[in-house]
């Protein structure tokens, strides 16, 4: 607690003294790169530096002034509860792209610190009947606009915010599984023994990362909401090797997979993009495109994978 | 207060003194609520890891007992309520009986609830940040009244009572239960005007605990009724949930019956036209309950959603025993046994009861397990326990830990106040005097 303090009026005085407002990102990395230790002197040093502020307008500062921030962190849960404004973020997902190269399960494990046998992020094989055939199928949690999850959560542990990302508050969950049984896309994961995780030094709890993870607590796909709001796309995004995974602002009508950036409604329009289960009415927040014209064969998402993964598939069929 | 020797001298040895086979009995019981105190230590210290749930079957045997004993709690609801709300004459020696039933189950299920939370310190969290939206809320309130309003039903029907013995000069009881009876007792003299007030209470309180009763079960079945699961997403669970814990309150109020029947010698009091008479309501509840199941599971079966056939397949596939056991035998045998007169003896009754009993918790247990194992993304993992639930000796531990503490307050109490209601036998003498 005491460190969250610190780290919070340490930034606010460096974002005062800049005069720069909120949402400084690049100072703060320009800063830090540039200036080592150079925060404790109270005298001017007379050397400036020029930093480009937010709003567009070059100016100059004292190096002294200048003091390396903390990364940014929705530092309180009140902000991680208010989210980010004039925001309504969307995932696409094209299935016509993805051969199970599981790279997104693995950012997002190390990226949000989860013990192997916790995935967010989960890959399906899935075929829908018989004569049709079977495709590979990411599910992220859906972030649904009329989330059951939420509506059934006993304690307000599990929140929906104005930008659309549904979260987990671990310190308030008190471990019912309701949410669980509520979700019909099981995108919830249990805590079922303490997590075992080494947390880096000075981390504070936020629901935007879920980081660390608690024993006897529900956790679940975030968003990376701790991402977004330094402005950088979703670990799963920025890893997946085929550009499956889009994402974007549902206001600003844009997805991006980090390679292309294309309108979210020509998208739609365009790929016959639909959502899953679309007649559940819970309203998801993530857009699927048909598997059509497949850039890979499904069996190439099989090839060298480990036995943990590849048995997973095989009674995968028609249901 | 004057009260029939008789009845005193008949309904009072058990709190006069206790035999060793009360002491070798409860302490069964209470190994086996140690052994379940050991499996819970076990769960808060590993976490919920050593139990058999996992992501999917997130609930397991602990929320099966959970619906279990509060359906138990029906038995006082209705025949104590619904019996005492039409005055019928020969629920008197019974209905204590039933109250208890009502409020230990209503004091047990709940547990089953802390047992299968995640963070038990998290508890008072429901009443800090209580969210009206979510049934669970709708939970805490509805049982927290049906427990409050069933006790204070209870013990409306215990003070008069109280006072009999209080002023019996002749019980040879220890010091501190003539104390104990005298405080319970509440200056109770048995002066008209005492008498109508309760009178009155009584009936009052009979009515509100029929819609409590009724309120508490179907926001249960509510939990699973309002999510879009398969299997659990439908209109029906309301009533079907409701009769089902009347059909198991009633077995479970025959077979309780039958055991005081014999250890206490209670034969001249419960007798066989009580059997019969509880026995027929339990056959007319298994008809009600039957016809519910049934409508529920053709409903299901005979569309073509895909994911209520995929469930109706592991029904008559990986729960195929138990789907038939719970309810095919279990409504229709109780039912014959009943119906034809040769079966229709005490024995038989109880027979049927204990079928009922044991049919209605693996219906619980196929109505919550296999939905969990059919979500509509299917399973897709190697590791077994992630795929099909299957108990650990916890689970189980805890499972036989909530049944002792049940059997432990039963004798406890008989122990403190007659299991059959002194005072209203009493009444029913004269009554039948007056005729």
């Amino acid at each position: 607690m005491e460190n969250n303090e610190k780290g919070k009026s340490s930034r606010r005085s460096f974002l005062r003294n800049v005069g720069l407002g909120v949402g400084a990102i690049s100072v703060a990395g320009v800063a830090n790169a540039a200036i080592p230790g150079a925060n404790d002197s109270a005298v001017k040093s007379g050397k400036t530096l020029k930093l480009l502020s937010p709003d567009g307008k070059l100016v100059e500062v004292d190096l002294s002034d200048i003091k390396p921030a903390k990364e940014i962190q929705a530092e309180v849960k009140s902000e991680a509860m208010k989210g980010l404004p004039n925001r309504k973020f969307v995932m696409v997902i094209d299935l016509s792209k993805c051969a199970n190269a599981r790279e997104c399960v693995h950012a997002c494990q190390e990226g949000h610190l989860l013990p192997k046998d916790h995935e967010w992020m989960k890959i399906y094989l899935l075929q829908d009947d018989n004569l049709t055939s079977k495709y590979w199928f990411p599910r992220p949690c859906f972030h649904c606009d009329k989330p059951m999850c939420v509506s059934v959560c006993p304690v307000g542990a599990t929140f929906k915010r104005p930008d659309g990302i549904v979260l987990v508050d671990n310190q308030r969950c008190i471990g019912c599984k309701f949410c669980m049984t509520g979700c019909p896309y099981s995108a919830r994961v249990f805590n079922w023994k303490d997590p075992e995780v080494e947390v880096p030094e000075g981390h504070v709890y936020d629901p935007e990362t879920n980081i660390p993870a608690v024993e006897g607590t529900v956790g679940k796909c975030v968003f990376c909401a701790d991402n977004l709001r330094k402005g950088v796309l979703p670990r799963c995004v920025q890893a997946c090797p085929m550009g499956v995974l889009y994402f974007g602002d549902l206001l600003e009508d844009t997805v991006t997979n980090g390679v292309e950036t294309v309108r979210f409604s020509k998208l739609m329009a365009d790929r016959a993009g639909y959502r899953f289960k679309e007649d559940l009415g819970t309203l998801p927040s993530v857009y699927y495109l048909p598997p059509y014209n497949r850039e890979f064969p499904v069996e190439m998402g099989l090839e060298g994978a480990d036995e943990s993964v590849s048995g997973r598939y095989k009674k995968a069929g028609p249901r | 207060m004057n009260a029939d020797k008789k009845l005193i001298a008949d309904l009072t040895p058990e709190l006069e003194k206790t035999g060793i086979k009360w002491y070798i009995t409860f302490f069964v019981f209470f190994a086996f609520f140690v052994t379940g105190i050991y499996g819970l230590y076990q769960q808060i210290d590993k976490g919920h890891i050593v139990t058999g749930m996992r992501d999917n079957v997130v609930w397991g045997f602990y929320i099966v007992n959970f619906i279990f004993f509060m359906g138990l709690s029906y038995s006082g609801a209705l025949i104590s309520g619904v019996l005492h709300l039409f005055n019928t004459g020969w629920r008197k020696p019974i209905i204590r009986l039933a109250e208890l039933i009502t409020v230990i189950s209503l004091i047990i299920g709940p547990f089953f609830i802390f047992f299968c939370i995640g963070r038990l310190d998290r508890l008072p969290y429901l009443f800090m940040y209580p969210r009206i939206q979510s049934p669970i809320t709708w939970d805490v309130i509805a049982i927290s009244t049906d427990l409050v309003g069933c006790f204070i039903y209870l013990y409306l029907s215990f003070v008069e009572d109280f006072a009999i013995l209080r002023d019996h000069p002749d019980l040879k009881v220890a010091p501190w239960k003539k104390k104990l009876y005298r405080i319970l007792s509440l200056g109770f003299t048995g002066s008209e005007k005492q008498k109508k007030i309760l009178a009155n209470a009584r009936t009052v309180m009979s009515a509100m605990i029929i819609a409590i009763a009724i309120i508490v079960y179907s926001v249960l079945a509510w939990i699973f009724g309002v999510t879009l699961q398969p299997g659990w997403h439908s209109t029906i669970f309301g009533p079907y949930f409701v009769i089902a814990a009347v059909f198991s309150g009633t077995g479970l109020l025959i077979i309780l019956m039958w055991i005081f029947r014999r250890i206490y010698h209670l034969e001249e009091y419960i007798t066989k036209r009580h059997f019969v008479n509880i026995g027929v309501l339990l056959t007319v509840i298994a008809a009600f309950y039957g016809y519910f199941t049934f409508s529920d599971y053709l409903t299901k079966w005979y569309g073509s959603i895909k994911m209520d056939s995929i469930l109706i397949d592991k029904l008559f596939t990986d729960y195929y025993s138990l789907f038939i056991f719970a309810n095919y035998i279990g409504i229709l045998l109780p039912a014959i046994i009943i119906a034809f007169p040769r079966f229709r003896t005490i024995p038989g009754i109880t027979v049927a009861a204990v079928i009922a009993l044991l049919a209605l918790w693996v219906n619980r247990y196929i109505i919550v397990i296999p939905t969990l194992e059919t979500p509509f993304l299917p399973i897709q993992d190697v590791r077994p326990e992630w795929i099909i639930y299957s108990p650990t000796w916890i689970e189980w531990a805890l499972t036989l830990a909530g049944v002792s503490v049940f059997a432990m307050l039963f004798m406890l109490i008989s122990k403190i106040a007659p299991i059959i209601s002194i005072s209203e036998m009493q009444e029913q003498d004269k009554i039948e005097i007056m005729k």
